[in-house]
């Protein structure tokens, strides 16, 4: 399988994952270390980054594991530069998940915020991942910024839908030139493939692994699907032809 | 349109009828849909939803682990003062209760926020009474600034303010305010608040609206179980919540369940609410509304804390004194009202772990605002 780059770090693993929402950090870290996954995002309002026995941190300090802050709870891109500078010294990381929603109950990205944000922070020199609703448009404004990816979202977060934007997912990673990260709403392994066959670079699972009976099982189910999701698009899964083929076909009198 | 005037079309006596005429068959199709409405949450308070309490707090857990994963946020509560000039009739603070009044000097806020912080606690609830020359905003610039650097989230539960002074208060670190109506009900809120600034209904029933205004970043939402018919109550909350979302989208939102407890004074019950309906309420709530962050104190006895751990609740305080000075000073001050589970928070963390959930003590930082 083709390993993903981002920036300057190369990836075997596809799969990006959370660290909320676990019973305990000793099951986040067991969990996490089962799926494979190689780059782990921490809100930063959930960690003490002045305690260095932080419970969180003190569970995720694996070579595996490549730090990703985010910014979660800030609402403008004012805070949000504002709590990136403070996770880049706290967590010695310039790799940021930007997420800014002002919306404390659906939890959706501002997409105007959100750029502004971006374009300040790539000037910072930070590397920048941010989390977006699935438009075609937003998503190619913050690559020509420079981002180092986008994230854009399979349903609204925490939802367990799946790929309800896959129209707009498409199109997405269609026209992208960065890596594409389907971010929220996966919530089944059968979704994680699914954006994978599809041909997003990565995706990022949280609640699926963290509120199941047994997320280290979990872990791997998702490594395991995210694995075949890809292997089936590297090797060109064939699409259905959906139209019937006619008898006579339309071109044939070219031939005679 | 503000919230008093949206209430003030909504007459009582139709909405409680409308409660209790909900039907079995109600309660089944609000349990069957995916988006609740306020008539679902009728329906789901209601008298006919009592024989799918089960089910209830099934779909309530699923809900809530779904949106909040299994972890429990703690806070405590710190009482900067007890002085009052309030009358109201449920209350150990009440200016008629003549027991000794105390407002905590800086020395003594910081032995408090030392014996806080040892129990591991980052979020804290300051509350005062309501006298506006000792504990006004003067008060709050002066101690803000002491205890803030102390703790990751602070909340309030002070008299209501301006929207200026919530403003200058959002900018000294507190990040939620906590405002009960007490009760939706006009006359019996004017009954239980003869005296002092809040017999003001109007000025307390339009608070949450100035702290939307003021762009606070959580408020918290209540009435007091036990003043009036709380399925009434409660469904005039549910409705101020509803509005107050749509209205204020950027905030957040949180729901205690105060029940009347034991005071110096002992007002007893209008109304009793039974650890059945209490548990209806919760999980209704939680149907109802899936983001709503719902609270639990320790007014509530240890087995009914323990139960409702998984059934929707997802902050819960531990080892609270309702005294001034209660953590560290013996100051002999008026609580407000007696406790009901004295376990201490390490206690409690415990229980909560034993139940497959992690107490979570930082779940928000200063620099965010």
């Amino acid at each position: 399988m083709e390993p993903l780059k981002i920036a300057d770090k190369v990836f075997t693993s596809r799969l990006f994952t959370g660290t909320g929402k676990f019973s305990s950090s000793l099951l986040m870290e067991e969990a996490l270390l089962a799926s494979g996954s190689e780059l782990v995002t921490v809100a930063l309002k959930r960690v003490d980054v002045e305690d260095k026995e932080d419970d969180i941190l003190k569970h995720l300090s694996h070579s595996q594991f490549s730090l990703l802050p985010n910014t979660s709870g800030v609402r403008t891109a004012k805070e949000a530069v504002f709590a990136a500078q403070l996770a880049r010294e706290a967590l010695e990381t310039n790799w940021l998940k930007l997420e800014i929603h002002p919306d404390p109950k659906y939890l959706l990205p501002d997409p105007i915020e959100t750029l502004k944000a971006a374009e300040e922070l790539v000037k910072l020199g930070f590397i920048v991942l941010p989390y977006v609703n699935a438009d075609p448009v937003l998503c190619k404004r913050l690559e020509e910024v420079g981002t180092a990816a986008v994230m854009p979202l399979g349903s609204p977060i925490g939802s367990n839908s799946g790929l309800q934007t896959k129209a707009m997912l498409e199109i997405i990673i269609d026209q992208a030139k960065v890596p594409v990260v389907v971010d929220a709403g996966i919530g089944a392994p059968s979704h994680a493939a699914e954006a994978l066959e599809m041909g997003a670079d990565a995706v990022l699972v949280n609640t699926a692994i963290a509120v199941c009976s047994n997320p280290i099982t979990m872990g791997k189910a998702f490594k395991m699907a995210v694995e075949a999701g890809r292997m089936a698009f590297e090797a060109k899964l064939s699409k259905g032809i959906k139209h019937a083929v006619a008898s006579s076909p339309f071109t044939s009198f070219l031939d005679i | 349109m503000a919230f008093l005037e949206l209430i003030n079309q909504t007459g009582w006596d139709d909405v409680q009828q409308s409660i209790y005429a909900k039907t079995e068959q109600d309660v089944l199709q609000a349990l069957s849909k995916s988006k609740r409405n306020l008539e679902d949450f009728k329906a789901l308070i209601s008298p006919a939803a009592a024989p799918y309490l089960e089910q209830m707090a099934v779909l309530s857990h699923q809900i809530t682990q779904k949106r909040f994963g299994k972890t429990i946020q703690m806070y405590i509560p710190m009482y900067l003062s007890n002085e009052c000039q309030n009358v109201c009739t449920y209350c150990g603070f009440s200016v008629d209760n003549k027991l000794r009044r105390v407002t905590l000097t800086d020395e003594q806020i910081q032995k408090e926020i030392e014996v806080i912080k040892s129990h591991g606690y980052d979020h804290i609830l300051l509350v005062t009474g309501e006298a506006n020359k000792t504990v006004g905003m003067d008060y709050f610039r002066r101690v803000l600034p002491l205890i803030r650097p102390h703790f990751a989230n602070i909340s309030i539960e002070v008299q209501p303010l301006d929207q200026h002074e919530y403003e200058e208060l959002s900018q000294l670190g507190v990040h939620t305010v906590l405002v009960y109506q007490e009760t939706y009900h006009e006359e019996n809120y004017k009954f239980h608040h003869p005296k002092g600034k809040k017999s003001n209904f109007e000025y307390r029933i339009d608070t949450p609206d100035r702290l939307g205004k003021a762009q606070i970043n959580k408020m918290g939402l209540g009435v007091l179980l036990g003043l009036e018919d709380w399925r009434t109550d409660s469904f005039f909350c549910a409705m101020h919540l509803n509005y107050l979302e749509k209205t204020y989208w950027k905030t957040k939102y949180s729901v205690s369940f105060p029940r009347l407890r034991p005071y110096t004074g002992n007002l007893e019950p209008k109304v009793n609410i039974t650890d059945k309906e209490l548990v209806q309420l919760i999980c209704a709530y939680r149907i109802f509304n899936e983001d709503v962050e719902l609270s639990m104190s320790t007014r509530e006895s240890e087995v009914f804390r323990n139960h409702i751990i998984k059934l929707g609740i997802t902050s819960i305080s531990a080892g609270s004194k309702t005294d001034p000075g209660g953590y560290a000073s013996d100051l002999e001050a008026l609580e407000q009202f007696e406790i009901s589970d004295e376990r201490s928070p390490k206690e409690i963390a415990e229980m909560i772990r034993n139940q497959g959930y992690e107490a979570v003590w930082k779940d928000w930082d200063a620099v965010l605002g």
